[in-house]
């Protein structure tokens, strides 16, 4: 797997040109996510509407992979349910997770550059942090968002 | 012992991991030793011949195998203390420096916990409300967490010799922090990220002055340079053989006699013991002290060997090589468009040189070396808040040993060379 084979021209376009980036409002949930061994960081917040994702908007500082994750990430989830995003990280997972032995999922799109990254586990965090982070997002959101109030009579 | 001849090329040799081809069929080139050091044919030797003819449980056992293993394991000390100019029983063996440093902070805490509840202490050891220990600002995690985790039990404060920007120490703050509640002064002998020697005998003084302990982090200097652990000044110094071609899994703590007839114990069990009932112990003097369980007796014997080499290569001769390609080094990174070399502009590096490339995080630098065999280290380097001080989220950095040469160097620069060419 030869460096060109990990750093594939769609991760490095996303890495110069992120999508997403720059912290927004509304959001539902702020998470902040740190790969501790090298100092990636993430700042993410997601804004869901409807049982969709409305809004993932990020700012970080790391190396390109995690960058890149990151971008694609809010490229591909943006204005998709919940359910999609939970489809599509335990595809990356399983491709992530997977050696290099793994053929990635057709679901996962444009995401399926990061295929060599797999084979490079000291990468797979890299890789990992933005999904991680949305999904630890997620799940605040959704805990949140749920309306816990008991009918009340005489309610329009 | 005689100091032979030698280069960076003709020592590579001893070491057999060095001839491994890595990915891309690249010839390793090896430039992390700061963070662990590539071990000589001598040292996998020692250990293997311990487990071949030796191994028994050392101090147990009085039959012939098990005298042979304590004296093995013994012997091993009093070369290791031989090595840094200090007594045998003066040294202690741990699992590495890191536990090294812990058992000090752990010590104390004993100390306080133990004088909390009546029980007589030696006052040095004894950490209140109010008091204070100083670090600096560069240091390790080892050197860092168990300071505060020792003042959060405490309710002592951590203070701090803080890093300008451009890596030099802001010495002068030093004498202002420290004062007559200090227990503990601590810091590196030379930093792992920046690769400069400290002014340790500035912290000596200001720790001795308050009646401070000074507690010395070696693990850096150990390995590179002759290290007389009497004349540094400090009354406990930690240092690891791993990073001196010795084998992982041992550490070493030298402290002043009466600093380790005096403190504390902290792991307890068996060897370390005098007298046990089921109603109380009593202990052994120092360095048993600090030593229970079996010990790690091929360990001690391998890190004999690798000082027994180390010896051989002369340590003032083993300091003007690292820190001769450390130079050449940075010669030539500089000559290469966007890079930063980030040395202190207190000192010139002794085996360790960081750096950044312009507009490629850290991290992705590491691959593209990689990719060409170059093994540095990426990231914080376990030095996190000496990142923040400096104003960069990581650095790459490249360590060299007795095994490295020229060529090396130059592998590297013609690696970084390339970086940003890749990531345009």
């Amino acid at each position: 797997m030869s460096l060109e084979g990990m750093y594939q021209e769609l991760i490095l376009d996303h890495h110069r040109n992120p999508v997403g980036k720059g912290l927004r409002d509304p959001f539902d949930a702020q998470v902040h996510h740190i790969n501790t061994s090298c100092g990636d960081e993430l700042t993410v917040r997601v804004h869901l509407d409807s049982g969709e994702v409305a809004d993932i908007s990020w700012d970080g500082v790391g190396c390109a992979i995690s960058q890149a994750s990151m971008s694609m990430l809010a490229d591909m989830c943006t204005r998709q349910s919940t359910a999609h995003f939970r489809q599509l990280l335990d595809a990356f997972l399983a491709v992530m997770h997977g050696r290099g032995q793994i053929a990635p999922d057709p679901i996962l799109g444009e995401a399926a550059a990061f295929e060599g990254v797999a084979q490079f586990a000291a990468r797979v965090k890299c890789a990992l942090l933005g999904w991680m982070a949305v999904e630890d997002a997620v799940n605040r959101a959704l805990s949140t968002v749920i309306d816990l109030r008991p009918e009340q009579e005489g309610n329009a | 012992m005689t100091v032979r001849q030698w280069t960076g090329e003709s020592v590579r040799d001893d070491f057999p991991l060095l001839s491994r081809i890595m990915r891309q069929n690249k010839p390793l080139v090896y430039l992390d030793s700061a963070a662990t050091s590539q071990k000589p044919a001598v040292v996998l030797d020692a250990e293997r011949r311990f487990y071949e003819q030796h191994n028994a449980a050392a101090h147990r056992g009085s039959h012939q195998l098990a005298e042979e293993a304590t004296e093995a394991y013994e012997s091993a000390r009093s070369r290791i203390a031989g090595f840094i100019a200090a007594d045998t029983r003066s040294l202690v063996f741990t699992k590495s420096a890191t536990e090294s440093l812990n058992l000090i902070a752990y010590a104390l805490l004993n100390a306080t916990v133990l004088s909390a509840r009546g029980s007589a202490q030696d006052p040095r050891f004894v950490v209140s409300e109010g008091d204070n220990i100083v670090v600096t600002e560069l240091e390790h995690h080892a050197n860092l967490v168990p300071w505060q985790e020792l003042c959060a039990k405490t309710g002592a404060t951590l203070r701090w010799v803080p890093v300008t920007s451009d890596g030099g120490l802001a010495i002068d703050v030093l004498t202002d922090i420290v004062d007559e509640r200090t227990k503990v002064v601590s810091c590196a002998h030379v930093s792992n990220t920046l690769g400069h020697m400290l002014p340790i005998g500035k912290f000596a003084a200001a720790a001795h002055e308050v009646g401070a302990l000074f507690v010395l982090d070696a693990c850096q200097s150990v390995p590179h340079l002759p290290v007389a652990a009497p004349q540094t000044g400090a009354d406990l110094i930690a240092f690891s053989a791993h990073k001196m071609l010795g084998p992982t899994g041992l550490g070493l703590l030298w402290g002043r006699q009466e600093i380790l007839d005096a403190m504390p114990v902290v792991s307890t069990g068996g060897s370390m013991i005098s007298h046990v009932t089921m109603e109380r112990s009593t202990y052994q003097p120092a360095p048993m002290r600090f030593e229970p369980g079996v010990p790690s007796m091929a360990q001690a014997v391998g890190t004999a060997a690798a000082v027994e080499y180390l010896e051989s290569l002369g340590m003032m001769q083993v300091e003007q090589h690292v820190r001769e390609l450390s130079q050449h080094c940075i010669d030539e990174l500089s000559l290469i468009d966007g890079v930063k070399v980030i040395t202190s502009v207190d000192a010139a590096p002794v085996s360790a040189v960081s750096f950044t490339v312009d507009g490629v995080h850290p991290h992705d630098v590491g691959q593209v070396l990689d990719d060409d065999g170059v093994a540095v280290r990426v990231g914080h380097h376990c030095a996190w808040p000496l990142m923040r001080a400096l104003g960069v989220p990581a650095t790459v950095r490249a360590s060299f040993s007795v095994y490295n040469t020229n060529q090396d160097v130059a592998a590297l620069a013609n690696s970084v060379a390339r970086v940003k060419g890749f990531f345009g």
